[in-house]
């Protein structure tokens, strides 16, 4: 559970290879872990962003938010996590398609550069679009454009791409190509948007949920989310789901529950800081 | 006959914290029970007992004084005493055998076992364990899957017989139900710390943050050399009822309302990072012994009404008598023959009540229980901010799922042969709630001993 490399890819957002040999020996696309950096840390869903059987690692990408997250972010390497338990979540079938477009939306690429690989690997053509805020925000370009036949970006102030959302630069690859799948991994709305302009041109779409998680392997409920009309559990059943199944709605109204609470946590741990 | 001594408990008033309720005995209470034992010629306590603890022995040795004795014949049976005396329901076993139980006083059995095995852990500290003599021949390996009641007992029964035992356990923290769904003020972690060290000290290795089915699968396990897999992963997804509502923010299963509180020490926010939101009303709904472990936390944690939300009356009831008046003694509302139809949100998906109906009781149902029906037009709304649902739980997911070759029962749970509890997958034993659904503590361990037993004989080593 060392920290081998570290890596700060844009503000607040940190890459981590971390040697779990066992995690990374069964590890697919789609799989996520739970961390805990320390005793009184929170148990932390984080994708696997990339993964090594060979080498024994497995990379993990923290955006720090909260307290245990913006913690994590200040590990360094030859620290290590206090735990490591995966893989878990059910993986994402990799299969060949024919054409997917991939969008990405702030920190989705992470969950979606291990899919995006292996769809690569099984002869399927990659189209990467991808947004964010701004252009020092647009992590992990060079690893997705190295398997995409096609890539375009999109930022909300305009500094690097398109200027707007990525679910633009979707519509226009839609209009002009023949696609056989869409997957969105990104903010909420986001993924709401890109599902819904897939369906327009009667594409497929698929998704991939963070939502509140405790214990990550089917017992607390924590994660349910409602797919077409039925309680699913995230930790179980996904993370990935059908995006025209999903309940987004309920999603974003859930996702926010504790957010005054985080912000109280990180209040304190900044008095810590001061002393 | 002198009456029963009653278990000193912390003052109503004095119950704000998570600080144990139950007190214990002083040696002079302890004494004076052990003495209200007849020693009858044919005990019917010791046959009451799941794991077989020869009662009046015990009990016998404590009024000779001689408390490491009846420490040392509690442990020859039942390796988590500490534990088992403050959760087991004695009423329904030991207890309810004894003689004395006809005239309403049995000999408070739980009572003393507590007080043995908290004498021991404060006088002996960690040293009255048995060496056995070991059967398994050397390298002998046994694997454990799921470190609560019944995975702790197949493993410490395993490890006394000389097998090498390894146990798995998901969670970051050994124990299962005793680390994650049983409370502080009910059952102290560190008491459960220490049986547990107890069982680590008998040479069994525990390997936390392995999850069987994701991180290693049963035929890894026999790769790796481990002739024989015991499966004790406890109960899985909570059971919801199906309301509508039932997804809107403020709705918690007991589990993951549990499993913040005792597990991550949400009750500690923000010193510990896990949060936890209880409002001021709480409605939990089921009247078990889980659903009672969430209504007094939530008084512990704030809340300033707390309901049960029952649809059968107080008899029904399946949470213990002692339970039961705690959560009475620390104000909480018993709704009962009151059914809940509908969580009620705002537009924010807050909650902001519980429709309910309530009922009454009809004929008897499969279940030898009188059927809950509807009184018509009786339907009003609970004013809560919260609804625990308390309902049960299916057996976990992620084994079964990941082995489909595992037989399972028409509910979904592990099916084993009857006597051995062997699976059909050869050398795969399994036991507890995934195989009975939602049991007791002791109940566990008592199917995991019987369970070590079987391995023993399948791997040739018993005695």
């Amino acid at each position: 559970m060392n920290i081998l490399r570290k890596e700060v890819l844009a503000q607040d957002i940190v890459r981590f290879a971390v040697a779990a040999p066992q995690v990374a020996a069964k590890a697919e696309p789609g799989h996520f872990v739970i961390v805990r950096h320390k005793e009184m840390g929170e148990r932390i869903p984080l994708t696997i962003a990339d993964f090594d059987a060979e080498a024994g690692t497995i990379t993990l990408v923290c955006h720090g938010i909260g307290r245990s997250t913006r913690e994590i972010n200040e590990l360094n390497e030859a620290d290590a996590f206090l735990d490591v338990l995966g893989p878990l979540g059910e993986p994402y079938p990799v299969r060949h398609e024919g054409t997917v477009v991939c969008v990405s939306g702030g920190l989705g690429v992470a969950p979606m550069y291990p899919k995006a690989k292996a769809l690569a690997a099984k002869g399927n053509k990659i189209i990467h679009l991808q947004g964010a805020q701004r252009k020092e925000l647009l992590i992990m370009t060079q690893e997705m454009e190295a398997i995409s036949e096609q890539s375009a970006y999109s930022t909300d102030d305009g500094s690097l791409g398109r200027r707007g959302f990525v679910t633009d630069l979707l519509r226009e690859v839609l209009a002009g190509e023949d696609v056989d799948e869409v997957i969105a991994i990104g903010p909420l709305p986001m993924m709401a948007a890109a599902v819904d302009v897939a369906a327009e041109h009667g594409v497929s779409s698929v998704v991939s949920l963070n939502t509140l998680m405790v214990d990550g392997t089917g017992m607390c409920g924590g994660c349910r989310v409602t797919v077409d009309g039925q309680t699913k559990f995230c930790c179980v059943d996904g993370p990935a789901f059908d995006g025209s199944a999903v309940d987004f709605k309920e999603i974003l109204k859930r996702q926010p529950f504790y957010r005054d609470m985080e912000r109280k946590s990180l209040h304190r741990c900044r008095l810590e800081e001061v002393g | 006959m002198a009456p029963r001594q009653e278990m000193n408990k912390l003052p109503k008033g004095a119950r704000t914290g998570f600080d144990e309720v139950a007190l214990g005995y002083t040696w002079e209470q302890a004494r004076a029970e052990a003495e209200r034992c007849l020693q009858c010629r044919s005990p019917q306590c010791s046959k009451g007992c799941p794991v077989g603890v020869d009662i009046p022995a015990f009990l016998q040795a404590i009024v000779h004084g001689n408390i490491g004795r009846a420490y040392q014949i509690l442990q020859d049976q039942n390796r988590l005493p500490a534990i088992c005396g403050r959760v087991c329901p004695q009423e329904t076993q030991c207890e309810g055998r004894c003689i004395l139980a006809k005239k309403g006083e049995p000999v408070a059995v739980g009572a003393l076992e507590r007080y043995c095995a908290d004498w021991a852990r404060q006088h002996y500290n960690g040293t009255l364990n048995r060496a056995d003599s070991g059967q398994a021949k050397a390298g002998q390996k046994a694997a454990v899957v799921g470190s609560g009641p019944a995975g702790l007992t197949a493993a410490a029964d395993l490890a006394v017989a000389g097998l090498e035992v390894t146990l798995f356990e998901a969670l970051h923290a050994a124990g299962g139900v005793l680390r994650y769904g049983i409370p502080e003020f009910r059952l102290p972690k560190d008491i459960v710390d220490y049986e547990i060290g107890q069982i680590r000290d008998l040479g069994v290795s525990i390997q936390p943050n392995y999850l069987i089915g994701k991180t290693l699968d049963i035929p890894d396990l026999f790769s790796q050399g481990y002739g024989a897999v015991f499966i004790g992963a406890g109960a899985g997804l909570p059971n919801f009822l199906g309301l509508e509502g039932e997804n809107l923010n403020g709705v918690y299963s007991a589990n993951e309302f549990l499993t913040r509180v005792n597990l991550m020490k949400a009750f500690r926010f923000p010193e510990y990072d896990t949060p936890i939101r209880v409002g001021k009303r709480v409605a939990v709904i089921g009247a078990g012994n889980v659903a009672m472990d969430a209504a007094r936390t939530a008084v512990r944690l704030g809340a300033s009404e707390v309901s049960i939300v029952y649809r059968r009356s107080r008899a029904e009831m399946p949470a213990r008598l002692e339970e039961i008046v705690n959560a009475e003694e620390e104000g909480i509302r018993f709704q009962l023959l009151t059914n809940p139809l509908e969580v009620l949100g705002d537009e924010n998906y807050q909650v902001q009540g519980l429709r309910c109906q309530r009922m009454q009781l009809g004929e008897p149902d499969g279940s030898g229980r009188r059927r809950p029906q509807p009184i018509p037009d009786s339907a009003f709304v609970l004013e809560v901010d919260t609804v625990v649902v308390a309902v049960g739980q299916g057996p976990n997911p992620i084994l079964i799922r990941s082995n489909p070759n595992l037989q399972l029962d028409a509910r979904g749970y592990i099916e084993v042969d009857p006597d051995t509890l062997m699976t059909n997958i050869p050398g795969v034993f399994a036991a507890g709630d995934i195989v009975t659904g939602a049991a007791t503590v002791i109940a566990a361990m008592g199917e995991g001993r019987r369970a070590a037993r079987s391995i023993l004989e399948y791997l040739d080593c018993s005695s």
